[in-house]
């Protein structure tokens, strides 16, 4: 081998700097056949490191890459990527951060609702990797004392999980992940919160009734179902404790039933 | 559940001295209702280390099936600092879990300090790192209990640093670690034509007894600052003509070995795969007679 009397090391520092700076210069010691730095080689590691990680955000993310447009999630995921690059190998992790970027994103001020569909798409995401689990069999309810049927609790299945938003994000998701030729007029002043579920390998996503996030947030917090009811009735009018009870147990969102 | 509520049946763990294909979620069902025939599926570790649903019931279909090789893409050997010790964890609990006939990782670097860069980046050829690697490989063996599999890199810099060649390096590292070598005839085409070296020469001085696996990919041609070839490990394409050349050479001269095709971009149809895996198996079978020979 010809090396070099005096030869200009790069440690990983300075090489993954230069990754995420694409004004950075070539680390010199990184060169080409003839022992000249090469900054077009070294740039195949920074775009191969930028659009596999956008591409995983991608994957992610499919309502806000349609919401956007193909340029402009790549811009976004770009900008993302370089601010919050992954922390674990596992990417299925990655993107916990993006709803929260996209919210303090300038440019997006006036499309407030792109977080919370990133939202949703990051919930949906956990509840498909979450463990397998049996959810709780609806028939449990039955054989429960009537008089103490208030003071039950409910223990979430691990793939359960909520989004509230005062947002369509329901029907924005519909559009523009699962139901991309149905014909559904968005009115951006409903308010719309989503439970999603996953009884054994697909997700469900579904919309809550009125109060059924008042609910099902005390149920998921731990409240006794008279306590979570109580709530609901409270600050809803129209709460139905049955059709929203009977929305969480079809769609298996617990895992077991709790008796005092 | 359907999962896990009995002991599942598999089918033998030894990977065969034929072909198989990376496995892609969209394929897994055109492979299980064609019964496909092949000799393996290989998959990333880290696509199956989330905890449940999709992922696992699939591979566990696929697994009770067809002996599979576990690729690890993310563990960063070549790092300048320890090994993740829960990333290892979950590298040996999927081993575990999946009885995996083969096992195997890069000679590369991924991670620096907490950032997770995902790319397989290069590492210098000198002692110092020399040693890393073979430290972090003894804990991956260690921890693992099993002998794993190191993979042969591409590379688009060579380091002013570097003290030793590719090959001496990768030599020393199973001299000293008793690891296998994954030789991937893709990245040595890749690597020989970037650093302007002879592909047919470093692979008639690669140490072939180690090889416990093949990798075959396509690659993106471009070109470096001076004009001259770059090419671009890009898995995105059928395997070129050149480094289908190549890898009959080292089957002929070596014996059958089992041979993954890597197709992870761009991925094509099921029935696009399987022929290039069908082609590799006819390079294979006209070394072995008339049956092939079980991987050691």
């Amino acid at each position: 081998m010809n090396v070099p009397e005096f030869p200009t090391r790069v440690g990983s520092g300075e090489f993954g700097q230069a990754i995420w700076d694409p004004e950075a210069e070539t680390p010199s010691g990184l060169t080409g056949p003839d022992g000249l730095t090469a900054p077009k080689r070294f740039s195949v590691y920074r775009n191969n490191v930028i659009v596999s990680l956008s591409e995983a955000l991608e994957q992610t993310f499919p309502a806000i890459r349609n919401l956007l447009g193909e340029d402009y999630f790549k811009a976004l995921a770009r900008a993302f990527v370089v601010r919050h690059p992954p922390t674990s190998p596992v990417l299925l992790w990655y993107g916990a951060e993006f709803a929260g970027f996209i919210e303090a994103f300038p440019p997006l001020e006036a499309y407030p609702y792109l977080a919370d569909v990133a939202r949703v798409e990051w919930a949906w995401l956990q509840s498909y990797h979450a463990a397998d689990a049996a959810p709780m069999d609806p028939a449990a309810l039955g054989s429960v004392d009537p008089e103490a049927l208030g003071t039950v609790r409910f223990e979430k299945h691990p793939a359960t999980d909520m989004v509230v938003s005062r947002w369509p994000v329901w029907d924005l998701m519909r559009v523009n992940r699962f139901e991309p030729d149905a014909e559904i007029d968005v009115d951006l002043e409903a308010s719309q919160s989503v439970l999603i579920t996953r009884p054994d390998y697909d997700v469900n996503l579904l919309l809550l009734r009125p109060g059924g996030d008042v609910f099902l947030n005390a149920l998921l917090s731990g409240a006794m179902l008279g306590e979570a009811a109580a709530s609901a009735q409270a600050q809803v009018e129209e709460f139905s404790l049955s059709d929203c009870l009977s929305d969480c147990l079809s769609n298996g969102a617990f895992k077991d039933l709790v008796t005092a | 559940m359907p999962s896990h509520s009995t002991e599942p049946t598999r089918i033998d763990a030894a990977v065969p001295a034929r072909a198989g294909a990376g496995l892609k979620a969209d394929h897994v069902q055109d492979v299980l209702d064609t019964g496909a025939d092949i000799g393996f599926f290989e998959v990333h570790a880290e696509n199956y280390m989330g905890a449940g649903g999709v992922p696992h019931r699939q591979l566990e279909a696929i697994r009770e099936r067809y002996p599979l090789s576990l690729h690890g893409v993310g563990l960063s050997i070549g790092g300048e600092q320890p090994l993740d010790k829960s990333h290892l964890q979950r590298l040996a609990d999927l081993n575990r879990r999946y009885e995996p006939g083969l096992f195997s990782e890069h000679l590369a670097w991924s991670t620096h300090d907490t950032t997770y860069f995902n790319d397989l980046l290069p590492v210098p050829y000198d002692k110092a790192t020399l040693d890393r690697v073979c430290d972090h490989i003894d804990e991956v063996q260690e921890k693992v209990g099993r002998k794993m599999l190191l993979e042969n890199p591409s590379t688009y810099v060579a380091f002013e640093q570097s003290t030793m060649s590719e090959l001496d390096f990768l030599k020393e590292i199973t001299r000293r670690t008793g690891c296998g070598l994954l030789l991937d005839v893709n990245n040595v085409h890749v690597s020989s034509t970037n650093h302007a070296r002879s592909a047919i020469e470093y692979l008639q001085d690669f140490p072939m007894d180690r090889v416990g696996e093949i990798h075959l990919g396509g690659h993106a041609p471009d070109v470096d600052d001076a004009g001259r070839p770059l090419l671009i490990d890009a898995h995105d394409r059928e395997v070129d003509d050149a480094v289908w050349a190549l890898y009959e050479t080292v089957v002929e001269r070596n014996g059958p070995v089992p041979t993954l095709i890597e197709w992870d971009n761009d991925v094509p149809a099921w029935p696009v795969l399987l022929a290039e895996a069908q082609a590799a198996d006819r390079i294979l079978s006209q070394e072995s007679g008339a049956g092939f020979k079980r991987a050691v």
